[in-house]
């Protein structure tokens, strides 16, 4: 009696917590969207939660101006080949720096770990005119590899200390059943690390859906931007339209949060228990 | 099944993406012999885009000529842009420098830049004259810089912008003050801080999170107290900042803040917020660019205020004020459509199109003809262009570290916690060392 | 069949060096060996100082050093009350509770939002005049606690750290849920069986299996916080007075503000250095504490 009594109040104090985090979570996003339905004067002067007047039509008014339907594709289209080649790339990399043997295999891994931690300013410049000698440089190749170096290290690293993590024996049944390496990594190692995996695709996908500056500077062809773009339209050099840009923040959250909505559910399964006793 | 799914999926991405790139190639620029010239213009100016496109539809109607507009922004981005392309030997037919004169003078001595001083000069000086001389002056080089550029104009303006004081003549009726007799002298301004105060009312807000606008002020008020022979002598390095008269004018920030005038946060305030707050009828008095006319009337239609100088602090020289500098742009040295590319900007600087620009945007126009054309208070802010001056168009420019200390020293003040002294003596050190940087 | 085997597995990470090295190591040595020229980013000509930058950026740069410490300190508050909270929210998480779902959608919001949209709300909630926490602070008569939290030296790096923590717990949250779901439940049932309480399990089970998370989640946040800048743009641009510059920030000013690029470049190879650094002692520490702590 008295143990379920106590486990209900900790599931109280538990459940007040986590609400209280919830609601200073919730206030920006509530603001953005309650101003997204404002009128630009209303936007700093009405003070309510919920305007007397909600205009929604500024949605619309901002996907049409903004130019939405271009750019979201692009977006779109480079988050998903940033975080495939970023999976790809940094898991077998990851993969081989943990189970793997081979000369060299701590240096070449705390080389990428520095590069984690040193940021080039002005790798702009570098990177530009490297992209132009490889005629890559107006195009949405060079830009995805560009992404795909920024997000590597952080991942192999995430990813190398969860394979490390990994109990052997699984791999161990897969090389006597004849597996190859690269099949034990397909099989085994990869399906196993879904949680982490769909840690690092949130990360990359996140990156990639709000860079802006790398893309303005290699992209000439405005037809190739991303969708920030969009956003950079509303703030004008001396007038924001705040009620536009507010909408087009919202309409720009919302896949990355179903991206995270659908990732999460690899993380709550969590494979091992199962594979190993069961 | 996330096996198969992702199986499918990557192979599908892989190949889009591989069509993508590959059609990105094919896109690069084709040249189309038989099409007339196309003119490629970046600029910044997200206000302007459409005012812009549809001036470009009216040239390429009139002329055949197809000018391009390609928006970049915010400016910071812009300005990135611009630098890269530039080493990457990218940059476009037209397109402009936004940043420091020294900046400008590397462009030129790069040889990114052409010299228009021969199309200036041309049937005496017609194109030249149709500009308000400080507008140009920005552009211009004159024979005795020490930028070490061939002396010449080498930009042209395409609006100029002045940065004045503003106030809130409603906030004035409420103070019991005549909302048609702004203050003149620092101490009536200094009085009416305290009535605000009183009053529970914001004073000045600008935004002087952004040091610049702090320097603009300390300049004009530097420029009144000593004059601007000195102060330009101080940026030669003949006059230390630790003269009485730099002291004073740092002094002024304090009495400001003492007084009650500036309002709380001014000094992280962003200009953004100062102008909402301006716009909001919250604040007394703003320190603002002449863009701001605009963005009062888009946060606000009915607000009713006026422009008027900084109140002297002196009455050994006059106040002065920046203007002059709007936004430019340069021709590429090294295109292929150089004249085209001028004559389209000579089109552009013209009466009918300054004009357009103006109505559109409300921003002042470079060509002084088209002045006639605008609203009131657009004309409050642009009289006292003979007063007008700006970095940009002196001989000599303070070093960037130098100003920087300068500008965040008095943001100290306001803050108290430094002296107007102490942060004499800092910039006076930084000075030094900076010069002994220039010659060793 | 050895010779075949040590290739198999230098294919594995072919692609990673590659691009490793096209995208980043030619723009690093392009960028390391401009560290030793002054050079204002546009003039084709570079003047060599050799290591003249770097003895400035040590010997009188004091505004650097400020920005270093001040970056410090926001990621000492990210390192404790950012990461604990994270990491009481994912135990929270990791229970049977109701609502699971939505409370990790939750805790997520910060971290995709703008720094547009959190620099503005943030400014607005501090804001010294007509600021919400004022507003509450007056309501609640603590009204002589009111100040321009933003402006005031005193008070404006804690309110940025505290602002940068809210907007990044999130991603603790995730990786320590990640590292919980990965803990088998079966453990737990065993040491209950065995009479273990909660506290019991959770030094013994739940503490040593997350270690390795915990130190992958700290070295992750003293990378990040100490490079951060984005949010402090939005919010304070440095200022009061320097009281809010980070690293970055100060490499920015150089590139742009003063066109030395060279100096810029020296200040991110100098920065780059120390983090090399602390992050190198941060691991050492970290499995020696692991080693005695089994």
């Amino acid at each position: 009696m008295y143990y379920k009594a106590k486990r209900s109040a900790i599931n109280l104090l538990i459940h007040l917590f986590l609400i209280s985090v919830t609601a200073t979570c919730l206030f920006p996003l509530a603001w953005m969207v309650s101003s997204s339905l404002k009128t630009q004067e209303g936007v700093f002067r009405d003070m309510s939660l919920i305007p007397k007047v909600c205009h929604f039509e500024n949605y619309i008014l901002a996907w049409e101006k903004g130019g939405f339907g271009r750019y979201a594709l692009n977006s779109i289209l480079y988050t998903a080949a940033v975080v495939i080649g970023i999976i790809i790339v940094a898991s077998l990399a990851a993969y081989a720096f943990s189970r793997l043997r081979f000369r060299g295999r701590n240096l070449i891994f705390f080389i990428f770990m520095a590069a984690m931690m040193i940021p080039i300013p002005g790798s702009f410049v570098p990177l530009y005119v490297l992209l132009n000698k490889l005629h890559l440089r107006n195009t949405a190749l060079g830009y995805i590899l560009c992404m795909v170096n920024v997000g590597l290290s952080t991942s192999i690293f995430l990813l190398k200390t969860f394979f490390d993590k990994l109990p052997r024996e699984l791999e161990d049944a897969a090389r006597i059943d004849g597996c190859s390496k690269l099949g034990i990594w397909w099989h085994v190692a990869l399906p196993l690390a879904k949680p982490v995996l769909a840690v690092v695709v949130v990360f990359n996908a996140l990156n990639v859906w709000n860079e802006y500056v790398l893309a303005l500077v290699i992209f000439d062809n405005k037809n190739l931007m991303p969708l920030q773009r969009a956003l950079m339209l509303f703030q004008g050099e001396f007038l924001t339209n705040y009620p536009l840009l507010m909408a087009g923040l919202t309409i720009t959250a919302l896949p990355i949060i179903i991206v995270y909505l659908v990732m999460q559910k690899y993380i709550v399964k969590g494979v091992t228990s199962g594979a190993i006793f069961g | 099944m996330f096996k198969v799914r992702k199986s499918f999926g990557l192979t599908q991405l892989l190949f889009i993406g591989f069509l993508i790139s590959l059609a990105g190639c094919s896109r690069q620029p084709a040249v189309n012999p038989q099409e007339k010239a196309t003119i490629t213009v970046w600029h910044w100016m997200t206000d302007r885009e459409p005012a812009l496109q549809e001036l470009a539809r009216r040239y390429e109607e009139k002329s055949g000529v197809k000018v391009n507009f390609e928006l970049y922004a915010p400016s910071d981005a812009y300005a990135q842009k611009v630098r890269t392309a530039a080493q990457g030997g990218s940059l476009p037919d037209i397109f402009s420098i936004l940043g420091e004169k020294v900046d400008f003078a590397s462009f030129i001595k790069a040889g990114y830049i052409l010299d228009l001083t021969p199309y200036m000069e041309e049937n005496n000086g017609e194109w030249k004259n149709e500009f308000f001389a400080k507008a140009l002056a920005v552009n211009e080089f004159s024979p005795s810089n020490k930028y070490g550029v061939n002396a010449g104009f080498y930009g042209v303006p395409i609006d100029i912008m002045t940065i004045k004081m503003l106030y809130n003549k409603d906030l004035f009726r409420k103070l019991g003050l005549n909302p048609d007799m702004p203050p003149v002298t620092f101490t009536e301004f200094l009085e009416i801080g305290r009535k605000a105060k009183q009053a529970q009312i914001q004073g000045l807000v600008s935004g002087w999170g952004e040091a610049w606008m702090i320097g603009c002020l300390a300049n004009n008020y530097a420029f009144n107290i000593m004059g601007e022979t000195k102060v330009l002598a101080t940026i030669r390095g003949e006059v230390p900042y630790t003269d009485p008269d730099w002291i004073k004018v740092l002094g002024l920030f304090k009495e400001m803040q003492d007084s009650g005038l500036l309002a709380s946060g001014v000094v992280t305030m962003v200009n953004k917020t100062a102008e909402q707050l301006f716009a909001n009828g919250r604040a007394v008095f703003a320190f603002n660019g002449s863009w701001c006319v605009n963005v009062y009337k888009a946060m606000n239609p009915n607000l009713e205020y006026a422009a008027m100088l900084p109140p002297a602090a002196s009455d050994k020289f006059p106040v002065s004020i920046w203007g002059g500098a709007g936004s430019s742009f340069m021709v590429n040295a090294k295109s292929e459509k150089k004249e085209e590319a001028v004559k389209f900007l000579k089109w552009l600087t013209d009466l009918d199109q300054q004009a357009y620009l103006a109505q559109m945007t409300s921003n002042l126009p470079a060509n002084k003809y088209a002045l006639s054309k605008v609203s009131a208070i657009l004309g409050q802010l642009a009289g006292d262009m003979e007063r007008a001056t700006h970095p940009n168009i002196w001989d000599i420019s303070e070093s960037p570290r130098v100003l920087e200390i300068f500008n965040k020293g008095i943001q100290s003040i306001i803050i108290g916690e430094k002296t107007p002294e102490q942060v004499a003596e800092e910039t006076q050190r930084m000075k030094e060392k900076e010069m002994a940087r220039k010659s060793g | 069949m050895r010779l075949k085997s040590t290739l198999e597995n230098y294919l594995f990470i072919l692609p990673a060096v590659t691009i490793f090295i096209i995208f980043y190591l030619i723009p690093f040595i392009w960028v390391f060996k401009l560290g030793m020229y002054e050079w204002d980013g546009i003039m084709p000509t570079k003047v060599f100082v050799g290591l003249g930058n770097f003895k400035e950026i040590f010997l009188e740069d004091k505004i650097w050093w400020q920005s270093m410490t001040q970056a410090g300190y926001i990621t000492l508050i990210a390192l404790t009350f950012q990461n604990v909270l994270a990491f009481l929210l994912a135990l929270s998480c990791d229970r049977e509770i109701r609502m699971k779902n939505f409370y990790r959608l939750m805790f997520f919001i910060p971290p995709v939002l703008s720094e547009v949209v959190v620099g503005l709300v943030w400014q607005w909630i501090l804001d010294g005049n007509y600021g919400l926490l004022n507003h509450w602070l007056g309501q609640l008569g603590l009204g002589h606690l009111s100040r321009s939290w933003l402006s005031d030296p005193r008070t404006a790096l804690t309110c940025v750290a505290i602002v940068h923590s809210w907007k990044g717990f999130g991603w603790g949250f995730l990786i320590f849920l990640a590292g919980l779901q990965t803990i088998p439940r079966e453990l737990y049932e065993a040491a209950r069986i065995d009479g273990a309480n909660a506290w019991h399990s959770f030094k013994k089970i739940t503490l040593p299996l997350m270690a390795p998370v915990a130190v992958l989640v700290g070295i992750l946040t003293v990378l990040g916080t100490m490079q951060a800048f984005i949010l402090i743009i939005a919010m304070t641009d440095g200022g009061p007075a320097y009281h809010t510059q980070v690293p970055v920030l100060r490499i920015l000013a150089s590139m742009r503000g003063s066109s030395r690029f060279g100096y810029a470049c020296a200040q991110g190879i100098t920065f780059g250095a120390i983090l090399m650094a602390v992050s190198f002692i941060q691991y050492r520490l970290s499995n020696k504490m692991r080693s005695t702590y089994n």
